[in-house]
């Protein structure tokens, strides 16, 4: 049965992991629920490697499907299955979820079980989220992914927690409910929940704005895309470092998906309609986000308004419809997911020794923490889009691509080199060189064991990535090619 | 994989392996081991470096993959070698270079902390550079463009406690990337139109596209070329400092010596130089770039050469001459006498290396004083780096028969024969740079080993502590009072003999097959209408007719009046300097201003981007977005539900009335759709 069964695998076996810790969890004996916990992940990501070893590249459909009647009486199904666009970011997820059960071991010491159950169960649910192939299944993990991180933030969070909770709360409330309709919308039209159904579906065009406007909704609040992304900087500033991780590496990525997902195959013509507006408020990210960046005093609000204008270039590529930008969208995913979830873990770093997150209160730092430093500056320069950083590939791609669409798209997006360039290094210019700013800064340790290796794991995937891509590409190739098929064709009736 | 294939992975792979190495073990192995490392590794890339170049002039080319990176969109991004005359000519110089330069480092960063660190660095630059001048495709192009970018980062801002250093890095970084911004829009315009990344395909193709135009701004047409080429070529005046990207360029002297030899003047800066005539395919395409390089280069060359002569820094000196010389490259491309711009690129690698390594020198033994007011004598003391250095600013000054003065002259030979629009200007620039150089070049002479001795006093004395450069100043030691300088250990003069040795005779050995030999091969294109070296060359009877014809003509006699200025102000009226300086206070103003352009830098772009990013972030993000539209909606939601509150009675089938209601609301809504 495991060999059928990768996906549901995937899912409960770090879902059964966080219950376990939960179950066993002892504040007064932390040590052993931390190694439940990382065992657990680490089983959780040894169970979703078959789908990257045993993935058909050549198939672009879904595969490792699974499926069982759930609700039969609307025809709701426990379906799974995967294509080329979500098996890295379940690879992802899981490769996550391990790198922040470790970066969360000494530093948090209150209520430690239900910490990293927390995350353990939310990567099962995420990792649903990237499986699901039914829209009711979709919505239920969609839903439920959230939970855990709303009490990641409100336990484990900064003095204004309450506000960044109930802001994304609302945010993202306000824009799953549409899609819940858009949902029994389809259902209505279809008398099925499957998603491939939905794809089959000939839509007016009307309908198809509709259909697409509540998916927009849903997804580009998640993303998040302008002007709906101020959730984005306060979330992250109350979140713990390893909440803060998977908001950024993993939970952005999910409106990416869901775009990729439902607003655009299921409606295909909507999605061209509008692809202008999509790319303006794509480069409205990755331009205007970029200088409100520059402008930032607190390190983890930079990070996040330079997550903001990274995953501008996500949407850029996706809605250029062409295969260059669309793979260079997904490339752009999965390298943000390691270099801003290494970003956060290094402003994690220097909070857990200072207690601060002011640039101002910083300076000097590679005088005392040298090899912190040497990891940093390689973030640093990733973020900035250094070529042989796995953050070059997807900026090249997207932007090689959009020349071919209209040149001035890619002149706003290429002003990134300069802007990301601008507010990255000048937070570090601030931050680590210098001579030693103040008596603190002075007495800081460089890093330890566990955080050395957590740091030097994702340096060596965004080296990696950056010097060979190709691994990412060969697994998506197939499914853009089809997608992209799939989008050039009308679904209006008649 | 063939063996010569196997030697040319081994080139660049040495120095990365030395790099790696050293990088991440260094602080735990013994200090020599920095040098032990990184020093044969360099130097077998040199002799490999040496044995392809012969290899290549018995005719045995190469171009071909190592791995494809990434395949998407139905193009394939590959990290591939060309190895040619014009690959293997950089090759040796660079890997030359950096061999000097790596020996000189045991002496000059001999009490340096940060000594392994230093090694590493220059070791990763030198994998960095070779990668970008081997690369057979644009994308491996832009690769080694950005890496030797980010060690130049790490180098500038290596005394990284020093704010004028990681002021300058960064503002170095930012500068290039204006220039990476409009280079990789052109390798995104090259890929759409001429649909590959590959030197060869795309230069095969490239012709056919020479009369398409293409429309950015409705309602105007560009020829394609002349788009491709420009954005191109802005990627190179960020690397090669052109103006009005020069400006990071003299600030990187806050950066350690031997990094100012090889990366900002014998290497890295002249990458653009190597790019542009890598790209002569495309350039021969387009008049129009062609002079739009011509004209930059020509302002490059006059203007930059007249901020040498107000520098009081001995490296700032060199760096203004860095600026001047990448100007008279420039030129020579844009007259597309590409093979004469490659050619002053390696002469200028010799002599300027080594003014920058004597100066180096001269630093040592000053006590890491760099300013010229405060020398004077020195070479009684030290004979070693004084005559090397006459050689190095004879070479610069362009006097016959040293390197500079053949890579020089045909240079200004080839403005003189051509015709594209800008020529006359570009004539009059190089002519005129002429005697500014020899001018500079023979007072940062005098003044440092000539006169009076002027060290030894209290700094006190010192005037015109003017610009934020001095901020510095503390890392100044300088000698104690009676405390006299000393010659420089071996290891650092013997790279200034190996580097001096081609800075005289480079010029004689090189100019007949560089220019008019047919050296470069296919690897260079001109088309004949623009090969103004092929009109020189019809004159060429070989280097000492040449240099015997060069005493009679114009440069020669400048470069003499400008080292007779230079000797009558500095030696012989030393006071003048200064009542010149007082009666044109306003030029005076303007060049110790740099023209301005720092200042408009800062107050514009940078000042600028941070005040566009605080009102976006404050008014469009806190007041609009959250004040308005985000807290608004709750606030609106609040008043509601004062009302709505009535409707709570807390009766269940009051709610569920509602909701069998609603139900019934939303399927008529659906049922309707």
């Amino acid at each position: 049965m495991f060999e059928s069964n990768i996906l549901s695998l995937s899912i409960w076996v770090p879902v059964l992991a966080g219950i376990l810790v939960l179950a066993t969890g002892n504040d007064e004996r932390p040590g052993l629920t931390r190694w439940i916990a990382l065992l657990g992940s680490i089983a959780g990501f040894l169970v979703t490697l078959p789908l990257y070893t045993r993935f058909d590249r050549a198939d672009g459909g879904f595969q490792f499907q699974e499926g069982y009647n759930w609700i039969p009486s609307f025809n709701i199904h426990y379906h799974l299955g995967v294509d080329g666009l979500a098996v890295p970011l379940i690879l992802l997820t899981s490769f996550t979820t391990m790198i922040v059960v470790l970066a969360g071991w000494e530093v948090i010491q209150k209520r430690v079980a239900q910490y990293m159950a927390a995350f353990l169960i939310m990567s099962g649910l995420m990792i649903g989220v990237f499986s699901a192939l039914d829209g009711i299944l979709f919505y239920v993990f969609w839903e439920a992914m959230l939970i855990p991180m709303f009490l990641v933030i409100g336990i484990w969070g900064g003095p204004n927690r309450v506000y960044a909770t109930i802001k994304f709360f609302l945010y993202t409330l306000l824009g799953s409910l549409l899609m819940l309709v858009a949902f029994i919308y389809l259902f209505h039209q279809s008398n099925s929940f499957e998603i491939v159904d939905y794809y089959m579906l000939p839509l007016p065009l009307s309908v198809q704005l509709f259909i697409f406007f509540a998916f927009f909704m849903a997804f580009a609040v998640k993303i998040p895309m302008w002007p709906v992304h101020t959730w984005l900087p306060d979330a992250h500033v109350e979140a713990p470092t390893g909440g803060s991780v998977v908001l950024a590496a993993i939970m952005l990525k999910l409106g990416a998906y869901g775009f990729l997902r439902f607003a655009m195959p299921i409606a295909p013509d909507a999605a061209h309609y509008l692809a202008t507006p999509m790319i303006v408020l794509s480069l409205i990210a990755v331009v205007y986000i970029a200088f409100v960046a520059l402008a930032q005093q607190d390190m983890k609000k930079l990070i996040a308004y330079s997550s903001i204008s990274h995953m501008g270039f996500v949407t850029l590529g996706l809605f250029i419809f062409n295969p260059l930008g669309m793979e260079g969208g997904v490339v752009q995913m999965i390298s943000h997911g390691f270099i801003s979830g290494a970003m956060f873990l290094c402003v994690g770093v220097l909070y857990d020794r200072m207690h601060s997150r002011q640039i101002a209160d910083y300076g000097g730092v590679v005088n005392t923490m040298p090899t912190f430093t040497a990891f940093a500056v390689l973030f640093a320069m990733a973020n900035a889009g250094l070529p042989g950083t796995s953050g070059f590939v997807g900026e090249f791609m997207v932007i090689l691509a959009a020349v071919q669409e209209n040149f001035w798209y890619a002149f706003l997006a290429a002003t990134t080199l300069i802007l990301g360039a601008a507010y990255t290094l000048w937070m570090v210019k601030r931050v680590f060189f210098g001579a030693v700013g103040n008596s603190h800064v002075a007495e800081l340790q460089d890093l330890n064991k566990r955080e050395f290796v957590i740091l030097g794991v994702l340096a060596l995937m965004v080296l990696g990535f950056g010097l060979y891509p190709q691994p990412i590409t060969e697994l998506t190739h197939a499914t853009v090619e089809q997608l992209l098929t799939h989008l050039a064709q009308s679904k209006i009736p008649g | 994989m063939t063996e010569i294939q196997k030697i040319y992975l081994l080139i660049p792979l040495l120095p990365l392996f030395a790099a790696a190495v050293v990088g991440l073990f260094g602080r735990k192995l013994p200090r020599a081991a920095a040098h032990l490392i990184t020093i044969p590794a360099v130097a077998a890339a040199f002799g490999l470096s040496a044995y392809v170049l012969i290899d290549v002039l018995q005719g045995h080319l190469f171009n071909g993959t190592v791995y494809t990176w990434l395949i998407s969109g139905g193009t394939n991004f590959e990290v591939g070698f060309l190895i040619d005359q014009l690959s293997a000519t950089m090759m040796v110089i660079v890997t030359f270079v950096s061999l000097m330069v790596h020996i000189y480092t045991i002496g000059y960063m001999h009490e340096d902390p940060g000594y392994s660190r230093f090694f590493s660095y220059i070791s990763l630059f030198t994998f960095s550079m070779l990668m970008l001048v081997m690369s057979n495709n644009f994308m491996q192009l832009f690769f080694g463009w950005e890496a030797v970018g980010l060690v130049s980062y790490l180098l500038i801002g290596f005394w990284f406690t020093r704010p004028t250093a990681i002021y300058a890095n960064l503002k170095a970084f930012l500068v290039n990337r204006v220039g990476d911004f409009g280079f990789l829009l052109g390798i995104g315009m090259v890929l759409y139109y001429l649909g590959s990344l590959d030197y060869a395909a795309v230069f095969s193709i490239a012709p056919q596209f020479a009369d398409m135009k293409v429309s950015l701004i409705p309602g105007s047409e560009w020829s394609l070329m002349t788009v491709i080429c420009i954005l191109l070529f802005i990627g190179a005046m960020g690397k090669s400092a052109q103006v009005p990207l020069h400006v990071w360029l003299p600030d990187s002297m806050e950066g350690p010596t031997p990094i100012s030899a090889l990366i900002h003047a014998a290497t890295m800066v002249t990458a653009g130089i190597f790019m542009v005539a890598r790209m002569s395919p495309l350039f021969e395409l387009s008049t129009t770039a062609l002079s739009f390089v011509l004209v930059i280069g020509s302002i490059t060359a006059l203007f930059m050469a007249f901020l040498g002569i107000i520098q009081n820094d001995i490296k700032r000196v060199v760096a203004y001459s860095t600026l001047s010389q990448l100007g008279y490259m420039t030129v020579a491309l844009g007259v597309s006498a590409y093979s004469a711009a490659i050619f002053h690129l390696m002469t200028h690698a010799f002599f300027k290396a080594l003014l920058f390594l004597a100066a180096g020198s001269v630093i040592m033994a000053m006590h890491h004083d760099q300013d010229l007011r405060r020398m004077g004598g020195l070479r009684k003391y030290l004979p070693i780096t004084y005559l090397t250095s006459v050689v190095g600013s004879l070479a610069l000054a362009g006097i016959p028969p040293f390197a500079g003065f053949f890579s020089k002259d045909a240079i200004i030979e080839a403005v003189h024969a051509s015709h594209i629009p800008g020529a006359g200007f570009a004539y009059f620039a190089v002519m005129a740079g002429v005697f500014v150089t020899a001018f500079y070049s023979f007072r940062q002479l005098f003044l440092a080993f000539h006169g009076e001795e002027r060290f030894g006093h209290n700094h006190d004395d010192h005037e015109g502590d003017h610009d934020d450069e001095e901020v510095s100043a503390d890392h100044h030691h300088g000698l104690a009072p009676g405390q006299k300088p000393h010659e420089s250990p071996w290891v650092v003069t013997i790279p200034l003999i190996f580097l001096a040795v081609p800075s005289v005779f480079a010029g004689l050995l090189y100019i007949e097959p560089m220019l008019f030999g047919g050296f470069f091969g296919n690897a260079i294109v001109v088309r004949p209408e623009h090969d103004v070296l092929h009109h020189i060359g019809s004159e060429f009877h070989g280097w000492l007719p040449f240099a015997l014809h060069g005493l009679t003509a114009a440069p020669f006699w400048l470069a003499i009046a400008g080292i007779a200025s230079a000797w009558f102000l500095y030696l012989k009226r030393p006071e003048l300097p200064g009542v010149i300086q007082s009666k044109f206070m306003t030029i005076y103003r303007i060049l110790d201003n740099k023209y301005g352009f720092d200042s408009f830098n800062e107050r514009f772009f940078a000042g600028g981007a941070r005040y566009i990013g605080g009102k976006l972030w404050q008014v469009g993000d806190v007041k609009v977005i959250d004040g308005f539209m985000v807290n608004g909606t709750a606030r609106l939601v609040g008043r509601i539900s004062a009302v709505v509150r009535h409707l709570q009675s807390g009766l269940i089938y009051h709610y569920a009335f509602a909701m069998i209601i609603g139900a019934f609301v939303l399927l008529t809504f659906f049922m309707k759709i």
